[in-house]
């Protein structure tokens, strides 16, 4: 029986700082040799469009409880030590830090396939929306195929 | 009373982030989605969308979960996070 501590799972408004996360997850941490991370941030344009800002909304209580499944699911397919998910919400612009997965273990491979898991499944369960804004006004985006049938691989 | 939270183009859509209803003749998600959308017009056409996803008490859900009284249950668009 895996259990996650509140430390695992941030949703806030603020920015986060890779070096502190990685040095968090790194800390009296002599045993896992592999340290893997994915930051997502806000890119300039989407499927042709010039996106000014993105706005994140999420559903409390849910998006922890979803992602902490995510995280034990992850525990117990893969050998890993320490798991970090950071994700923002708000309004954020161009650049800025959408969201953190940081993931520790001895060797690098169950680090790599743990943190990407877990980036995927992200993607299609927890309850976060993206609202775009560009120079044509503002729009819900819609969920992508591509992301389902990515996490679908698993 | 069944407590009902609507979220991201859902919410926007109906003009409501949630609302209670009593939950003597619901025993389905299913059976509240018809109930919601009998409301009016606005209602029954956004949920006519079989694409929302619902969950019940933080956990994803299909239609045919079971509900009662003291329940949350929530519908949204599929998600976008990441």
């Amino acid at each position: 029986m895996t259990t996650n501590t509140d430390a695992e799972i941030s949703i806030q408004t603020a920015d986060f700082s890779l070096a502190d996360e990685v040095a968090l997850l790194e800390q009296d941490n002599a045993i896992d040799g592999a340290v893997v991370t994915f930051t997502g941030r806000v890119r300039n344009q989407n499927e042709g469009k010039e996106v000014t800002s993105l706005t994140l909304e999420h559903y409390p209580g849910m998006t922890e409880k979803s992602l902490a499944k995510i995280i034990n699911t992850a525990k117990e397919r893969w050998r890993i030590g320490r798991v970090k998910v950071i994700h923002r919400v708000g309004e954020l612009f161009i650049g800025e830090q959408i969201v953190f997965v940081g993931v520790t273990s001895k060797h690098r491979q169950d680090a790599f396939a743990a943190n990407e898991f877990i980036m995927d499944y992200l993607k299609v369960q927890a309850p976060f929306w993206k609202k775009e804004s560009t120079k044509q006004g503002n729009h819900w985006l819609d969920a992508k195929t591509s992301d389902e049938n990515k996490a679908a691989k698993w | 009373m069944i407590k009902v939270v609507f979220f991201a183009a859902l919410r926007e859509q109906l003009n409501c982030s949630e609302l209670s209803l009593n939950s003597d003749q619901l025993t389905t998600v299913a059976d509240l989605k018809t109930a919601l959308a009998s409301k009016d017009e606005n209602w029954q056409q956004v949920f006519a969308n079989n694409a929302l996803l619902s969950a019940v008490n933080h956990d994803m859900v299909h239609s045919e979960q079971a509900i009662k009284s003291g329940d949350e249950v929530a519908f949204f668009p599929p998600v976008t996070g990441g």
